[in-house]
């Protein structure tokens, strides 16, 4: 409760702070708050990924990013009308779709049903006794090489847009 | 230059530590928490640190940009070659059971070679997006 409170409350600072720099350093506070959440509800091998991907490496990248810019925001040139539209449609889409989740607690939840199947079958069919890495990487192993594509696509996307040939010195595009 | 005194000697501290942290959250992902992804952060983090404090050019003399280019696709190929393996043994696409003499050493085994493809490309694609972004000369 204390920690999604905190979470509310640093939205609302990155939202209202104009100044880049402490946006950067917020959204790591953001993303630690979030790992502590993840740990709270046993969830660490999310924890961990946030704690290094969104606290460390992404502000790493930001603060970078920030090099190149100025560090303070620009006043927006158009009004807000069309961006608070699209996130009005996307927050109803998302509580519309909350709507076809199994309710709360009960027993015929997939969650209920597959879940003490894996736990009982993983160790033995596979030898791992760490119940997330043997379906993420053996049961689900064709949605995790998915990830992998992902990240190589992302990796490949941001590398021809921002990497300069070789050869070439200042920005003369 | 000479004011960092302290970032760099605790740097060269922590260093060895994170290096190893990442391989202990990659072999040891099959009994705790962690795995490849965790593992590669971390390795992209120590040495992203190491370019933060002694600079782009020292850390690019020890991993080479094409070096890293490379491991990108590589992880990713090795993953999917993983599968090809599983195929060509009599199984399924990634079905990890006939890699080796008995069903649960095959598992282990695939898992294993595809958690390393895993930290292959994602420790190569963060320390490539870093290269990118750090590289550019300021506007």
């Amino acid at each position: 409760m204390v920690l999604l409170a905190l979470l509310a409350v640093t939205t609302l600072a990155v939202v209202r702070v104009r100044n880049l720099f402490a946006v950067a350093i917020l959204t790591g506070v953001y993303s630690f708050l979030m790992a502590s959440v993840m740990v709270v509800l046993d969830a660490v091998d999310v924890a961990m990924t946030e704690a290094s991907v969104g606290a460390g490496v992404a502000m790493v990248l930001m603060l970078g990013a920030l090099h190149l810019t100025k560090t303070d925001e620009a006043r927006p040139a158009h009004t807000a009308l069309l961006p608070v539209f699209v996130a009005a449609v996307t927050g109803a889409v998302l509580i519309w779709a909350v709507s076809a989740l199994p309710s709360f607690g009960v027993a015929d939840a997939p969650m209920h049903v597959a879940g003490p199947d894996y736990l009982a079958r993983s160790l033995e069919e596979t030898g791992i006794p760490n119940v997330v890495t043997a379906v993420l990487a053996s049961y689900r192993g064709f949605d995790t090489l998915g990830e992998v594509i992902v990240i190589f696509t992302a990796g490949i996307g941001v590398l021809l847009l921002l990497k300069r040939p070789a050869g070439s010195s200042g920005p003369d595009e | 230059m000479r004011l960092d005194l302290i970032l760099r000697v605790t740097t060269k501290l922590i260093l060895p530590l994170m290096v190893v942290f990442a391989v202990y959250v990659q072999f040891h992902g099959d009994y705790g928490p962690g795995g490849g992804f965790q593992a590669g952060v971390i390795a992209a983090a120590s040495l992203i640190l190491y370019a933060l404090i002694y600079g782009l050019g020292a850390t690019m003399r020890i991993v080479p940009v094409a070096a890293v280019e490379a491991l990108i696709p590589f992880g990713a190929l090795l993953y999917a070659g993983v599968g090809v393996a599983g195929m060509l043994t009599g199984g399924n696409y990634l079905d990890y059971s006939h890699l080796a003499h008995d069903p649960v050493h095959g598992q282990e085994w695939g898992v294993f070679l595809v958690e390393l493809g895993v930290f292959f490309t994602v420790s190569s694609t963060m320390l490539a997006i870093f290269y990118a972004v750090a590289g550019r000369p300021r506007p």
